[in-house]
């Protein structure tokens, strides 16, 4: 009808989109810590949206820190490193992040002894080589999603990259502090990223609560091809979609991906990793997170390391990554795999309640960044009706939470939509 | 280690909430009417409340449900059918209203959230169907007398001044709409509703009576009321914004031929309702389409 789409385009130019969450950065002014060498590290063979590596490495093994030992053939994937050098003691099916999955255990020898690697000549390398480096360097999304990197600067017809500095979750503040302590390896990581992806235009998107890393960045760019953003601190700012909206007004159609409207958006820690592997040869083994228990810091631990092995807490709540798209982890016997940006620990259930009848209030209709309806698809599936929940897009929810995190009643949305997702997934 | 589906934190909304606030809202308009009609509104608004609460309770005991009297929607039904009344009427006027509102709209029909009328307004007019005479016998002062609305019809005008702090015959919570409007910049204040419908249906009513005399047809009857407090209620109301807009601007148009050329005085409550029984249709009509849809 002529007169809803007029209605809708005044609607979403207002923006009114998603909710205001408290920050709680409790750590966000402190300098980012060293973890101790841990004693022994898990890594997963898939740590990463795509497929398992194959483990090149046999019980027994001698590895030293840097070196590969876990690779595929398929396209989508991307090869794993040890982080510790020390001995390989086992490679079975242990619990992770990402479910069940195999992994490769390394016991530490304490000697921290890295693989020689060659520091390449960044001045000479092709597109070719940047894609080469990145992926033998195991580099993924470190933002959370874990994507392959070096499939995302394969893209063609890229005119535009934004560097994703939002950190939008609640408590998380990794990012922030690698923006404001590695300021110029990120610039520097960035500007190979454009110079592979053949791109004159580059942002940063920084929300307005990190007002030393606006200013930082802005510095350092001024008169530079390279604009700093500031974007307003509103969850979820920092989720592609969005993003890309907010700083170049183009919207990624359903379904698609940012390479559709001509975009690359990579996250600050995975420049930073990508500046590590090409100026300095190292791969992707250790990355900063933001640790919330009884003694709050940024840790740069290696990846492997066991979650048991770091923290301490007596909550009953532990939640990878950030407190509204984090997953909920049964035991702290768990890695921490390439993806994670944070450990969190949680009072119990911050509910009251049993979940009750949908009270047609509306609110996560206003505050849905995707402009769905998700108290009906949340109905629909309750019912197990899939064709009326694909009928209301239940498939362009991202799951980013600010629907159940308004709801009165208390309904998990987010579950039911999650599971009338995987239904309509599975029919199609 | 408790696991449950993300987000793992939460606004600390909740329905009791929300309907409290309400009940904070009215309370201008509740000690206006107690204030300008005296005892007899004071029975009525009690009466109302506690019917409301103990018809809840036994419904809900009865089609084995748990109570849910403490989330204080019964009291908001309660007290805004108590304030929709004449402050003339029998004592068993609101106890009867406050049955149908609650046993009948709201619990026969599935209860808080699947009710498809509004419960106050609907059983405002039952009230009227039955006890037509009870139910239109408006006084003030003692006197009989009768609404804005209806000398309007008789090209007789109350002032602006007297309208605007309720000082005219009208039902206990209409009439004054200083108090009504403190009470809608608090429901607005805090988040309650959008100005959605309440924008679309006064802004509606103003540009439809700009021929005759807008301001009056504002502050006068129950359009304040029904605004703010009848017409976002938001179990009867379209959920899509768009959806609340249009439900806004029917809302103004049905109110404003009503009163105009029927011989009603007032629209209002029929207005409400009838576009109560379209929100399943303006639903269907302004289903948002998702961010970056492409035909």
């Amino acid at each position: 009808m002529y007169i809803t789409k007029i209605l809708n385009n005044y609607f979403y130019v207002l923006m009114l989109m998603g909710v205001k969450l408290e920050e709680s950065k409790v750590v966000a002014l402190k300098q980012i810590e060293k973890a101790p060498l841990p004693k022994k590290v898990i890594i997963p063979l898939v740590q990463h949206i795509g497929k398992a590596c194959k483990p090149l490495v046999n019980v027994g093994d001698y590895v030293k820190v840097g070196q590969k030992i876990g690779d595929s053939e398929e396209a989508i994937s991307a090869p794993v490193h040890a982080s510790v050098s020390g001995i390989v003691k086992e490679i079975s099916v242990k619990e992770t992040p990402l479910g069940k999955q195999p992994c490769i255990l390394i016991e530490s020898d304490g000697k921290d002894l890295w693989y020689k690697f060659n520091i390449p000549k960044v001045n000479e390398l092709s597109k070719e080589d940047i894609i080469n480096l990145v992926r033998e360097a195991g580099i993924v999304g470190m933002g959370g999603a874990a994507f392959p990197t070096h499939i995302k600067l394969k893209s063609e017809d890229i005119d535009t990259f934004i560097l994703n500095g939002a950190e939008c979750e609640p408590y998380l503040s990794c990012d922030y502090r690698l923006m404001v302590e590695h300021t110029d390896e990120i610039i520097k990581g960035m500007r190979l990223i454009m110079k592979c992806l053949n791109v004159k235009m580059g942002f940063i998107g920084i929300e307005k609560n990190k007002p030393k890393a606006l200013q930082l960045f802005r510095n350092k760019l001024k008169n530079t091809n390279i604009r700093v953003v500031a974007l307003k601190s509103i969850y979820p700012q920092g989720a592609e979609k969005m993003l890309i909206y907010a700083i170049t007004k183009r919207k990624v159609p359903s379904g698609g991906l940012p390479l559709d409207v001509g975009v690359v958006v990579n996250n600050v820690g995975t420049v930073k990793a990508v500046y590590d592997a090409l100026y300095c040869g190292k791969p992707l083994i250790e990355r900063v997170i933001t640790i919330v228990d009884n003694k709050p810091r940024n840790l740069l631990v290696r990846i492997g390391t066991l979650v048991k092995d770091i923290v301490k807490s007596n909550k009953e709540k532990l939640v990878l990554g950030g407190p509204m798209m984090g997953i909920a982890q049964a035991t702290l016997d768990v890695p921490i795999i390439k993806g994670t940006s944070g450990i969190i620990f949680l009072d119990k259930i911050a509910m009251d309640g049993e979940p009750e009848d949908c009270i047609r209030c509306g609110k996560c209709v206003e505050v849905c960044p995707m402009n769905l309806l998700p108290s009906y698809i949340a109905k629909y599936a309750k019912y197990d009706k899939v064709n009326e929940a694909n009928g209301y897009n239940a498939l362009d929810c991202f799951e980013c939470g600010c629907c159940a995190y308004v709801c009165p009643a208390h309904i998990p949305l987010v579950h039911w939509i999650r599971y009338i997702k995987k239904k309509i997934e599975k029919c199609k | 280690m408790q696991i449950t589906s993300s987000p793992h934190i939460h606004s600390r909304n909740n329905i009791g909430k929300i309907m409290w606030n309400v009940v904070i809202a009215l309370l201008p308009t509740t000690i206006a009417g107690i204030y300008f009609f005296g005892t007899p509104a004071l029975i009525i608004i009690v009466t109302s409340v506690f019917s409301a609460i103990l018809t809840e309770a036994v419904s809900q005991k009865l089609m084995k449900k748990e109570l849910t009297i403490k989330d204080g929607s019964a009291v908001v039904t309660g007290l805004l059918l108590a304030l929709v009344l004449p402050p003339t009427v029998p004592v068993w006027i609101p106890i009867i209203g406050a049955i149908f509102a609650i046993a009948i709209v709201k619990h026969a029909f599935g209860g808080l959230g699947h009710n498809i009328f509004n419960p106050a307004l609907a059983a405002r007019a039952f009230l009227v169907a039955a006890w037509p005479m009870t139910m239109s016998t408006f006084s003030f002062d003692g006197v009989t007398t009768a609404t804005p609305l209806a000398t309007l019809k008789h090209g007789i005008k109350a002032s602006y001044f007297e309208m605007f702090i309720g000082n005219i015959p009208g039902a206990i919570g209409e009439t004054s709409a200083l108090a009504l409007i403190i009470g809608g910049i608090y429901l607005i204040f805090n988040k309650i509703i959008d100005l959605h419908i309440p924008l679309g249906y006064i802004a509606t009513v103003f540009i439809l009576t700009l021929f005759a005399d807008p301001l009056y047809h504002l502050l006068a009857g129950g359009l304040l009321l029904g605004a703010f407090f009848m017409a976002t209620d938001y179990v009867t109301t379209p959920i899509t914004k768009q959806g609340k807009l249009i439900f806004g601007i029917g809302c103004g148009i049905l109110t404003v031929i009503i009163r105009v050329y029927s011989k009603l005085p007032e629209g209002v409550m029929y207005s409400i309702l009838v576009m109560n029984a379209l929100t399943p249709l303006i639903e269907l009509v302004t289903k948002p389409k998702p961010f970056g849809y492409k035909k």
